[in-house]
């Protein structure tokens, strides 16, 4: 019996990976003949970053079953401390994959490191509770950062808060300007980067939840008391899911910082947490899969709907209420679970 | 000192429009068990009726506020039967993820109806102000009438929750809703009821918050919501004082964060308090510690 | 078996999204933004000749900042209506929505590459236009932008133009006003701390103050989300005895602050600069609170020079509101266009490059009268010189300073 469900399991992962692979050489093929429009190109590096966040917030939210509304400001730290790391680097490492790559590990260290910090507090609290400190950790990131200054130059790094007191030498830089963001970068993050880092994702989350860490954070989720009462330690288990998702987090933000060249610390306000967690909700809560489809699906349809102008984000609304009710119909489950049911017999008659 | 009274005073002022806001969230979060964040919207739609009906149509303030009140009634009976009714049994991450949908619907609606363009609004209470210690401290209507309303309607809230049928019955939904409804009660209809009284409290607040600070755009009622919706946790979600002792607080709080720390961090600071008070009181202020049964 | 239906739904939603997203970008349809008006932009384009350019530019035209997006889409389509209904050039216009984001505005950009964009008219907001200069850079699409002002938008990049003052010009400009008619002996500046505009005008103002050593006794500042209680920086602002409050800011938030002084009883001397353009138009203003408020702009929406009263009353027919200088600004880049693209003889039949060329060029040597400015000229780096209007509020209006 339980071989039977490991394979289940298994054969759902090896989906997974098939279908992001078969996805990306699909769209290496389709764009190598010039059969993608500039739109659809433009997008596919931020599809990747926000795939990446999905299911890193999937680990949170479906696997944890925990609700953080600031997963955001993880996402920030890794775009500004990603970013500083590939401008100080620019000069020192030519190969812009290589740069790429340390700066994801930096901007990886960074958000875990924050991570680490925020969840101390965070993992103490449950439910609603945890939810709005999350949120808060999420705004209370959005205004360090528009109010931080970093500068470089050949005495070093300088660091100011609330005003540029950097001081630079000559042929200095200022790299975080306050609330002017980061500006002038040089944009390194590619589609494969972005595909590379979704698989490292998938692997990274996979193989946690099928751990014994894993299996210990999932009764958690179902059962906290239970799974303490029999020596689980609850603490560690959380932290260890909650800095993860955080790291990985990280890395999706210096990824979507460098398809630019600037950014600013609102871009990960609220809102962008929040759309997040609806690519979460929507694809199924611990489901990978359906956060991966759904993070694709709901960054294409808004530019999708541009022939609607004016009614754009009206339309985007309708489907989006659209979809979470026709998702969670119970006649249009039980349709479907008839749908099944009779598809088995025919396997089993055959 | 006095420059410490006036800053305590535009804190009041501002933590009451949080205040009345928070109410609304508050009292459907303790029914529905839902965060309805298409509340901050439906308190634009309010401000927006009311706008219309004192600057175009020329009606009494009055007369605005309570074909305000109607409207947003209306509006939130309509928004709960097609959009959050179907998802009754639903995980409450669905019903939080319509609710943003139906919250993108309002602002998006709102600016295809009545442009962007910022419009003034014009106060339903009129700009006096009282002056105390020879005008060194003034205390505008507006603050003095927002508190009062606050106050009316947690009383009111209070004691309909307490002594009336309807409100037993809502107390019993948000306690269980399988036992409530073996005991007889309509937990469809009590929870509808629910954001009927919520929408209408959402207009009130539209009208209070624009009197204070008279600029109207489609999403005039978003940044607010979220103030409001912490300030609810603040006080301890679900908790009807709790949102008026979390509302006059966070706007304390935010307005001396800016004069006495920094105008900069002043967000920074109202959140790291708001989670430092978590973690001393984990259920907010007046919240009630729910015991885990093992 | 839930999760299967939604993935089953999300794939379909999603191959639905790319269909579209493919045939919006084959299909040659005209532009959506023009159809809103009800414009004569469609039939000309039928006509395909090889006059016709394809123009188009991104602005925020839903969220929080629509506002500045829906006037320059308005703006810039009455100019295209007036130009296609001269005969001549053509243009046939579109406007994307970039919800005032720039990974938006890069999506908004290839959406308008997709449809066949010759000549851009940049990003309406500073960000995301900094955002897309450095796309059209690579493209080589020749850009002007009706009002992104930072100065990010032009650095390194040879095809980039502003019709709008740089931000860094109207600070310092402020300042040596203010110094100049010793204006104020004291001053208080409030500024937006998450806005890239605000900013940029704050630290010029700042580093000319310095130099000119005006005395700036308060400086504070807010920010999205906590943009409506401004009694913290007033009072700040009024102990410290400032009379002049500097206000680099757009006009709603000032109209906020214009109120609140009032009702505390202080009455500074206030000075803005063109953002604050718009703040007499709002619907329900009481325009006595602006009473003496100085600003700079370069447009002025109650002027009774002839093209300008044209404009604005034909605006107000359109859209039923007063153009604020956005509007003007988008105006002012079509006729721009249209002057360099004549000019230059162009044809649209040239490609990007050769286009991109020819308004270098140009624009960086021709004058050019509009609503915002008379004989305004560009330099190498696409800043454009013209006189910043002084103005100051009196009874409900603007009158010219000096």
């Amino acid at each position: 019996m339980k071989n039977i469900k490991w394979s289940k399991t298994t054969r759902k992962n090896f989906l997974t990976y098939g279908l992001v692979i078969l996805a990306y050489v699909v769209m290496q093929i389709l764009g190598g003949a010039g059969l993608v429009s500039s739109s659809l190109k433009g997008m596919l590096v931020p599809i990747c970053a926000y795939v990446v966040m999905a299911v890193s917030l999937n680990l949170t939210v479906g696997v944890m079953g925990e609700l953080s509304l600031g997963h955001a400001g993880f996402m920030s730290v890794g775009a500004f401390c990603g970013t500083s790391t590939a401008i100080i680097l620019q000069d020192s490492i030519s190969s812009a994959p290589l740069r790429l790559a340390i700066s994801l590990v930096v901007a990886a260290i960074f958000a875990a490191i924050a991570g680490f910090l925020i969840g101390i507090p965070v993992l103490r609290l449950r439910g609603d509770y945890l939810a709005i400190v999350t949120l808060a950790f999420g705004e209370i990131i959005k205004s360090v950062f528009n109010n931080l200054y970093l500068g470089v130059d050949s005495r070093g790094l300088h660091i100011s808060l609330l005003s540029d007191r950097t001081n630079l030498g000559e042929g200095g830089k200022l790299i975080i300007g306050g609330p002017m963001g980061i500006g002038g970068i040089q944009k390194i993050s590619t589609f494969t980067a972005g595909f590379v880092l979704i698989i490292i994702t998938l692997v990274v989350v996979f193989n946690l939840v099928n751990s014994r860490a894993g299996r210990a954070i999932m009764a958690i989720r179902d059962n906290r008391i239970a799974a303490e009462s029999v020596g689980v330690n609850v603490t560690k288990y959380k932290m260890m899911a909650f800095v993860i998702s955080a790291s990985l987090a990280g890395a999706a933000g210096a990824l979507f910082a460098m398809n630019y060249s600037t950014f600013v610390a609102n871009k990960f306000d609220f809102n962008t947490s929040i759309l997040v967690l609806v690519f979460v909700v929507l694809g199924g809560q611990g489901n990978m899969l359906g956060s991966i489809i759904a993070a694709a699906a709901l960054t294409i349809l808004p530019e999708a709907l541009r022939e609607y102008a004016d009614y754009r984000m009206l339309v985007y609304a309708i489907i989006l209420i659209l979809v979470m009710l026709a998702t969670n119909n119970p006649k249009l489950k039980s349709w479907m679970d008839r749908l099944k049911s009779s598809h088995k017999k025919v396997k089993e008659v055959a | 000192m006095m420059t410490f009274l006036n800053f305590l005073i535009s804190g009041i002022s501002l933590g009451s429009i949080y205040a009345i806001i928070a109410l609304g969230y508050t009292m459907v979060y303790g029914i529905a068990k839902m965060l309805n964040f298409a509340h901050g919207d439906v308190i634009m739609v309010g401000a927006y009726i009311c706008f219309y009906a004192i600057s175009r149509f020329e009606l009494p303030p009055v007369v605005g506020v309570v074909l305000a009140i109607a409207v947003c009634t209306v509006l939130g009976i309509v928004i709960e039967r097609l959009a959050y009714k179907p998802l009754r049994s639903a995980p409450s991450l669905a019903v939080l993820i319509t609710a943003i949908g139906v919250s993108y619907f309002l602002q998006n609606a709102a600016l295809l109806l009545w442009s962007p363009n910022p419009k003034v609004f014009p106060s339903v209470v009129g700009d006096g102000k009282v002056e105390l210690f020879d005008g060194k401290l003034t205390v505008s209507h507006v603050t003095i009438v927002t508190i009062t309303a606050c106050v009316i309607i947690m009383i009111v809230l209070t004691l309909f929750t307490e002594t009336t049928k309807i409100g037993k019955a809502m107390r019993a939904c948000s306690e269980d809703k399988g036992a409530a409804q073996l005991m007889g009660i309509n937990v469809n209809a009590t929870i509808s009821i629910t954001f009927a009284i919520g929408s209408g409290l959402a207009a009130i607040a539209g009208a209070l918050l624009c009197s204070a600070y008279p600029t109207l755009i489609p999403t005039t009622g978003s940044m607010p919501g979220i103030k409001a919706f912490t300030a609810a946790v603040f006080g301890g979600i679900g908790s009807i004082p709790g949102a008026l002792l979390g509302g006059l607080l966070l706007g304390v709080i935010e307005i001396f964060a800016k004069a006495y720390i920094s105008t900069q961090l002043s967000d920074a600071v109202v959140f790291a308090v708001l989670i430092i008070v978590l973690l001393v009181k984990p259920a907010g202020l007046l919240g009630k510690q729910i015991r885990e049964k093992v | 078996m839930k999760k299967k239906l939604l993935s089953l739904l999300l794939a379909a939603a999603m191959l639905f999204a790319m269909t579209a997203c493919s045939s919006t970008s084959n299909s040659s349809t005209p532009s959506n933004a023009g159809t809103s008006t009800g414009s004569s932009a469609a039939d000309n384009t039928a006509a395909d000749g090889p006059v016709v350019f394809k123009i188009g530019g991104t602005g925020p035209l839903t969220g929080g900042a629509a506002i500045y997006g829906n006037a320059a889409k308005n703006g810039a389509q009455i100019a295209v209506d007036e130009i296609n209904a001269m005969g001549g050039i053509q243009f046939d216009l579109r406007y994307e929505d970039d919800v005032n984001d720039a990974e938006k505005a890069i999506n908004a950009y290839n959406t308008l590459k997709d449809w066949g964009i010759q000549i851009s008219l940049g990003s309406v907001t500073s960000k995301p236009c900094e955002a897309t200069s450095a796309e059209t850079y690579v493209d080589r699409i020749f850009a002007l932008t009706p009002s992104a002002s930072s100065t990010a938008v032009l650095e390194g990049k040879d095809n980039q133009y502003q019709i709008c003052f740089v931000d860094p010009n109207q600070g310092s400009a402020s300042a040596q006003y203010i110094s100049d008619k010793k204006l104020a002996t004291k001053i208080a500046v409030i500024w937006k701390n998450d806005d890239v505009y605000s900013k940029g005008v704050y630290e010029s103002f700042m580093a000319k103050a310095k130099e000119l050593n005006l005395d700036v006794v308060s400086d504070t500042t807010f920010a999205d989300g906590n943009d409506t209680d401004f009694s913290v920086q007033l009072t700040d602002a009024q102990s410290k005895g400032a009379d002049l409050i500097f206000l680099p800011m757009y006009y709603q938030p000032a109209s906020l602050i214009l109120a609140q002084a009032n009702a505390m009883g202080y009455s500074p001397k206030y000075f803005g600069i063109d953002g604050m353009d718009g703040i007499l138009t709002m619907e329900g203003f009481d325009a006595s609170l602006a009473e003496g408020v100085m600003l700079l702009t370069p447009f002025n929406a109650d002027s009774t020079e002839s093209k300008t009263a044209a404009f604005v009353k034909k605006y107000q027919e359109l859209f039923g509101e007063i153009p604020n200088q956005f509007a003007a600004d988008a105006y002012d880049c079509i006729y721009a266009y249209k002057q360099a693209l004549e000019n230059a003889g162009a044809t649209s039949d040239m490609s990007n490059e050769e286009l991109c060329d020819l308004m270098i060029k140009e624009f960086s040597s021709m004058s050019f009268d509009g609503l915002t400015g008379e004989s305004m000229t560009w330099d190498e780096s696409g800043a454009v010189t013209k006189s910043p209007k002084g103005m100051v509020i009196k009874d409900g209006a603007y009158v010219g300073l000096d």
